[in-house]
């Protein structure tokens, strides 16, 4: 008889097991591979040959298994599949598994109707989401479970993907929220994207077996599993084979497989030899030659320095606060650098500026006198705050002042720093268009740094590595989730490191130039380029950036720290009369207390920070609105949101009705159509009941009957909204479909997007609690008054409604939805007006009617006040023109936008902030065309994508780049006058 | 109708760009490219428009440029299907096989709810720059583009669905032979001669005859010796390009015959009734009705009536299970949801899967580009539904995009393989 040999290689480890003839386990290893996917199998199966010898049937799982199966010949198994087997031999009585891998997430429901889930392509919440995060905070993994288990609170973090979680996990940091509390809630993200994202509708029920390295290791990840799904000991179990329980499975899975001596079995794997079917790039250098050439070039644009320790006189502080980094500046008035820092945060990055800046004063001895400060980056106004800085400003007019510097003719800048890419281009001595990456695109540098980690080496020699690699990989330009399964591939393949190394700095500069610039050649870039951020202080990468572009390019010695330069240089030019910069006796006694609590200003809740100052000053950050921040807010008496939805929701009278309580879901289409049905059902003898508020917790409610992770945040609300009607026990809920919307006979058709016209049904297939009588959706066409008057006495048929009344009720809504609409066109009259007599610059913030809704808009309307300006919206400004366009203007809410931005391009202080949802693939296409049709008439363009996220950190800084635009816009014209 | 009346002092603002149009009379001086969706099909259709005098060339380009090129110039949030055929034209036009001063591109436009109403101004705006003389061509039928559409008479338009019935006859029954030919080639060579055969009959006459062409290729491939062996079932629905074409879906049908499978790809036709259909229920569902819906009835009846007797066809030989009855697939799709659902390929994706369920093929590939909106609500939406219906229904959505990688995709099929070997282990068992 043979034993029975099981190897699973995942994303990560190799696990290997061996089962003897009777069904004991033998043996069980659990190895990271470091991309050395064939040496570690090797290593471990010659452990498995001294120690135990013989003949072995045989068989390979995992995800990164499948190539070395197909290139040995050794039998493949699907690691479900494996995990299925060996759940039924260990744990017949199981009803659900969950298994949690380096990238891969699954569910398996054993009891009532096996099913087996992965994660889709586009889903965090798996080992490397852990792993990427425990960099991020600077911890070890191991660290990180310690802390959450004494967390206090948790946050709620956005887990469908890396680069989701760290936007809200670095505001958190640098807010100075508690690492305990932080790690907590990355595990709860991951426990609610597996409930979420894999279970789709299904209930993890019973006896739920917990699998997979992560879950077996991180004690934080398997409480935050058992509370949320509330299983008890007996129901939650944790076996002690958890990790290597796919190898075992693949072991009890090779029982009719050929035997073969372990010696047969190693010499198959070494003989798999690298295929070619990797696509390889050009090498970065050819020679060495090359490269010292290349580094005396870019040494030639270094700034000069001056010695600390003996200058006297004036100097310049300069302090970029980013997200990832803090860096620090000091320079002499004629542009020398006395002192620079430039550190990662970890954690807080207001104790790295004090301890910074007592050392500076340390050094200077009394001879220096800091004459101007100015501050920059995420932490702007918490560090003003703190020390009492001249001037905040923001990055992209620091970044400028800086390349300006280098070169006074530069039009266009490239700054790729930790999670961030922002290229601006730069016309007429203003910034003329800023891009930001959006979320999905940001492989940015802390990609790099968590890969080389994750490849055991520090991101320096990582990069290094790269430089003479012969055969870089190319590894597609996308999001970095895709980016790893790409690297899962090439390692497939047999890639070296070197190859992969110099594969990822391609990939970041190919995602910088295509999917942020979107740049169809290199020549659109200008002729003039300046790079900088800490990333591009790789050699690798700014090559690989050369490379591309075909340009040879500027990157000063200080690319790390050019938001903080560009800051001290604005800070010594604008500087009239005294510093306010705290000093070295105030900075002798600075402490500060930092606690976060819930805001209770409003119904939002917000999680804030709060930093008290041993001066008594206060800092309130995590605020959505002034009022956190113990201010009053902004007046909204400009601002057309607040005034809809106060409007909207007045078209609901209120009436008790006599035939029942019909449930409006307030989402989607809803939120156009609210009082027409408000009006319909009112007349008709209906009381009309509305979903909750949208929220969080609303999202959370209805997250079990999410079918596709991949749509809009409306849509996944919607389910939310449902969930509430159904809780209020209303007769039923109404949402039609619509394939049209209706006709403003403004464009060549009148569509509904697909998902507002059929949302529906998807709910009525994935929510188990909806039937054909509390949900009534009929297909209507509302432009054919007597076909819809007849579809809606079907639908309605058992409150036998006649085809009179029915007509009646709908004439009573569209006057109501006409009412609404007059009221709206009547108030951005009125704002308009009134913006022009105070002298204000006016927004109009176009998106879709369901934008109005303030969870989906994450309140960017307020922060426009505060900034203080007005604020419309495009249905309350579009009118009914023709607008001719370019591409197929064919759905209602669609065609709004084209017609807003004609609106926008007539009136010279009006400015357009577009608001797309992620996901939304109809505005892959508006998006473009509107920005054409505003740069064609010479304006700006902004667009802010939302989702879950709620960080307005980012979007702020957007929109004040926008008003510095807009004011040097403003400047120049008032110069050529 | 609601009293937002448009005004009749309205604006007409127009912010169009100049583009280089279509028309008829560029046809002898123009080569037109097209790209590759559906192999034998498209051999088909291009034999066809050359013998009426159009330089038509079907583009075969795959390699990794083709999507970088892509990559380069759509959006990129726009689909993956636009991504493939921008990169395929592009890579085409940079090759210096074309003149470019004559040379132009075709597309279908459907003119629905779903983005790919778009793909025109997507492509005129990725050519722009570097081939600002080559037009674009929309090929439709809702008199859309109305400066640069093919312009096509009655007599081509059925030549064109014959073409389609001919290669649906020889994708559906190469499928069934494929996988169980004794002879390695023997059944790749059946479908040589037939697509051969079929444009034959268009260049030399005889084309109208369809239940023979019909015949005569069902029994060709009849005549291929076949292993009696039981194979996994797979059918592949989804968005209609990465459905069909290779280039989309990483060679799909390939991959499942080297897994030893049996593809079922439903008919290229049903998407075309799947069109008819919807322009027939929006004259039943809301009362659109005119001269449009009429000739769209006549339209469905004739189809239908071609189809009813090509099936016929399929019976009398017995040797191959027949393609599906479009009023079969319509009843499928009652069950699952409304067919209301019109936009993109919406309910006939449902429709196929529940056909395909009860047809014996329950292991389904739902291919569809990321983030594609009709399939969020009639692919991933539908299956539980579908799984409620048919307790054995296998199917697993597979996301297609630039960067998502073939061994992810395949994994997760093969994911669905097992459970598919396995039930087939289990009809086995009950069967003995």
């Amino acid at each position: 008889m043979s034993k029975l040999l099981g190897i699973d290689v995942g994303s990560t480890t190799v696990k290997v097991s061996v089962i003897d003839e009777d069904d004991n386990i033998l043996y069980k290893s659990y190895v990271r591979h470091y991309a050395r996917v064939k040496e570690t199998v090797l290593d471990e199966l010659r452990r498995v040959r001294e120690e135990f010898g013989g003949s072995y049937r045989a068989s390979i799982t995992g995800s990164a298994g499948l190539g070395l199966s197909q290139r040995s010949g050794i039998n493949f198994v699907q690691e479900v599949q494996a995990a299925f087997t060996a759940i039924k031999k260990y744990y017949p009585d199981a009803d659900v598994a969950v298994e949690l891998g380096g990238e891969d997430a699954k569910i398996i429901f054993i009891t009532g109707g096996t099913e087996q889930r992965m994660n889709g392509s586009c889903a965090g919440g798996t080992g490397a989401f852990i792993d990427q995060m425990a960099t991020l905070l600077n911890i070890s993994v191991t660290e990180m479970d310690e802390l959450a288990l004494k967390a206090e609170k948790v946050y709620p973090i956005a887990s469908r993907c890396g680069v989701f979680a760290k936007s809200d996990i670095q505001p958190l940091l640098n807010q100075g929220a508690k690492k305990e509390d932080i790690s907590a809630s990355i595990f709860q993200a991951v426990v609610d994207q597996t409930v979420s994202g894999l279970a789709q509708g299904r209930r993890i029920k019973g006896k739920v077996l917990f699998l997979g390295g992560p879950l077996y290791f991180l004690h934080g990840l398997r409480k935050a599993f058992t509370t949320t799904l509330g299983l008890d000991e007996e129901h939650a179990v944790f076996p002690d084979d958890a990790p290597s329980f796919m190898a075992i499975g693949a072991a009890l899975h090779s029982v009719g497989v050929k035997a073969e001596t372990i010696d047969e079995i190693i010499a198959h794997i070494e003989d798999v030899k690298t295929s070619d079917e990797i696509i390889t790039g050009q090498p970065l250098f050819k020679s060495k030659e090359e490269y010292t050439e290349f580094v005396a070039r870019h040494r030639a644009t270094d700034l000069k320095f001056c010695d600390i320790d003996t200058y006297s006189g004036d100097a310049y502080l300069g302090i970029d606060s980013g997200s990832t980094t803090t860096k620090l500046i000091l320079i002499t008035p004629d542009s020398r650098i006395l002192y620079s820092h430039y550190q990662t945060n970890n954690g807080q990055p207001l104790d790295i500026i004090i301890e910074k800046l007592r050392e500076i004063y340390d050094l200077s001895g009394g001879r220096i006198r800091i004459a101007a400060s100015a501050v920059t980056g995420y932490g702007e106004d918490m560090m003003k705050s703190a020390i009492k800085a001249d001037f905040g400003i923001v990055e992209t007019v620091a970044h400028f002042k800086a390349a300006t510097h280098f070169n006074p003719k530069v039009d266009f800048i490239i700054d790729i720093g930790g999670q961030d890419i922002k290229c601006f281009k730069i016309k007429n001595g203003a910034i003329d268009s800023i891009m930001l990456n959006e979320a999905c695109s940001s492989g940015c540098g802390s990609f790099i740094q968590t890969f080389a980690r994750a490849m055991g080496m520090e991101i320096d020699k990582f990069s290094q590595e790269g430089l003479y690699a012969e055969h870089p990989v190319e590894l597609g330009s996308r999001c970095t989730v895709f980016m790893n399964s790409m690297v899962k591939q090439a390692q497939k393949e047999g890639a070296t490191v070197e190859d992969i190394s110099a594969g990822l700095s391609s990939s970041i500069v190919k995602n910088a130039v295509y999917k942020v610039i979107r740049a169809a050649s290199a020549d659109e870039l200008g002729d003039n380029i300046v790079v900088q951020g800490g990333t591009f202080l790789n050699d690798a990468v700014l090559r690989a950036f050369e490379l591309e572009t075909g340009k040879e390019v500027i990157r000063p010695g200080i690319a790390g720290l050019m938001g903080a330069y560009g800051a001290a240089l604005y800070a010594g030019e604008n500087i009239r009369g005294e510093s306010t910069t705290i000093s070295e006796e105030e900075l002798h006694d600075f402490s500060y207390t930092s606690t976060s609590t819930n805001c209770h200003g409003c119904t939002s809740n917000c999680n804030i920070n709060i930093l008290k100052f041993k001066d008594g000053r206060r800092f309130v950050s995590g605020n959505k609105c002034e009022r956190g921040a113990g201010m009053k807010p902004a007046s909204d008496e400009l601002d057309i949101y607040t005034y809809r939805q106060n409007r909207l929701l007045q078209s609901v009278e209120g009436t008790k009705g006599k035939r029942g309580r019909v449930g409006l879901p307030l989402q989607l289409g809803m939120y156009e159509q609210l009082p027409l049905w408000a009006g319909f059902f009112e007349t008709l003898g209906f009381e009309v009941v509305l979903s909750d508020k949208s929220s969080r917790e609303l999202y959370f409610l209805g997250q079990h009957t999410v079918a596709s992770d991949t749509a809009c945040y409306p849509a996944k609300l919607m389910h939310g909204h449902i969930e509430s009607l159904l809780n209020k026990n209303v007769d039923f809920i109404f949402l039609p479909c619509e394939s049209y919307n209706l006709d403003e006979h403004c464009s060549v058709n009148h569509y509904n997007c697909p998902v507002v016209a059929y949302y529906s049904e998807l709910l009525k297939a994935n929510n188990e609690r909806l039937g054909p009588d509390n949900f009534i959706y009929p297909y209507l066409d509302l432009n054919m008054r007597e076909n819809t008057a007849e579809r809606l006495k079907a639908a309605l048929k058992r409150f036998r409604l006649g085809k009179k009344e029915i007509l009646r009720a709908l004439e009573v809504g569209f006057e109501r939805l006409d009412a609404y609409h007059r009221d709206e066109a009547a108030k951005a009259e009125e704002i308009l007006k009134k913006a022009e007599e105070q002298g204000k610059q006016t927004i109009v913030l176009v998106g879709r009617p369901y934008h109005l809704d303030p969870e989906i808009n994450h309140g960017i309307n307020k922060l426009l006040t505060s900034l203080g300006m007005a604020v419309l919206s495009e249905d309350s400004v579009c009118g009914y023109d023709t607008i001719k366009v370019n591409v197929l203007n064919q759905w209602t809410y669609h065609s709004r936008l084209y017609r807003a931005a004609d609106f926008v391009c007539r009136h010279e202080n009006v400015n357009l902030v577009h608001l797309v949802s992620f996901g939304c693939g109809l505005d892959a296409v508006t998006t473009d065309e509107v920005r054409r049709i505003m740069e064609r008439q010479g304006r700006l363009y902004t667009q802010i994508k939302i989702d879950e996220i709620n960080n307005l950190g980012v979007v702020k800084i957007r929109l004040r780049s926008m008003l510095a635009a807009i004011e040097e816009s403003q400047k120049s014209k008032e110069e050529t006058v | 109708m609601s009293k937002k009346i448009a005004d009749e002092s309205k604006r007409v603002v127009d912010y169009t760009d100049e583009f280089p149009q279509w028309d008829e009379s560029m046809k002898d001086t123009y080569t037109i490219l097209i790209p590759d969706m559906l192999p034998w099909h498209f051999m088909i259709l291009e034999k066809l428009l050359q013998h009426e005098g159009y330089h038509v060339e079907i583009l075969k380009n795959d390699t990794r440029a083709v999507i970088d090129e892509g990559l380069k110039h759509v959006h990129n949030d726009a689909c993956f299907p636009c991504l493939c055929v921008v990169g395929q034209y592009i890579d085409a036009l940079k090759s210096g096989k074309y003149d470019l001063d004559h040379t132009a591109v075709m597309i279908t436009q459907s003119g629905g709810g779903c983005r790919a109403s778009n793909y025109i101004p997507l492509i005129r705006k990725a050519l722009k720059a570097e081939f600002p003389n080559v037009p674009v061509i929309s090929l439709n039928f809702s008199g859309l583009e109305k400066g640069s559409s093919f312009k096509m008479g009655l007599g081509l338009m059925l030549k064109m669905i014959l073409a389609i019935f001919y290669g649906d006859s020889i994708m559906w029954c190469f499928n069934q032979t494929k996988p169980y030919e004794t002879v390695e080639g023997a059944a790749d060579k059946v479908r040589d001669e037939m697509v051969n055969f079929c444009v034959e009959r268009f260049n030399e006459g005889g084309y109208l005859r369809y239940a023979k062409i019909n015949r005569k290729i069902i029994k060709e491939f009849a005549k291929v010796e076949r292993k009696d062996v039981k194979k996994v079932k797979v059918g592949i629905v989804g968005e209609i390009y990465v459905k069909y074409a290779y280039l989309g879906n990483n060679h799909l049908e390939q991959f499942l015959l080297s897994e030893d499978c049996e593809p079922v790809v439903p008919a290229l036709m049903d998407y075309i009734f799947y069109c008819i259909v919807n322009n027939i229920n929006d004259g039943t569902f809301y009362g659109h009705k005119g001269m449009f819906w009429n000739v769209n009835r006549l339209l469905y009846w004739y189809a239908h009536h071609m189809q009813k007797k090509i099936i016929r066809e399929y019976k009398k030989d017995g040797t191959f299970d027949p393609i599906h009855d479009f009023e079969h697939l319509r009843h499928c799709a009652d069950k699952v949801l409304n067919q209301g659902v019109k936009m993109g390929e919406g309910w006939l994706i449902p429709a196929e899967m529940a056909a395909l369920a009860e047809t014996g093929t329950e292991n389904i590939v739902c291919a569809q580009p990321f983030g594609c909106l009709p399939n969020h609500i009639a692919g991933k939406g539908a299956i539980r539904t579908l799984k409620n219906l048919y307790q054995n229904e296998n199917i697993v959505a597979v996301d297609y995009d630039p960067s998502a990688t073939k061994v992810n995709q395949e994994n997760r099929i093969k994911l669905m393989l097992a459970t598919a070997r396995d039930n087939l282990g289990k009809v086995d068992e009950k069967t003995v």
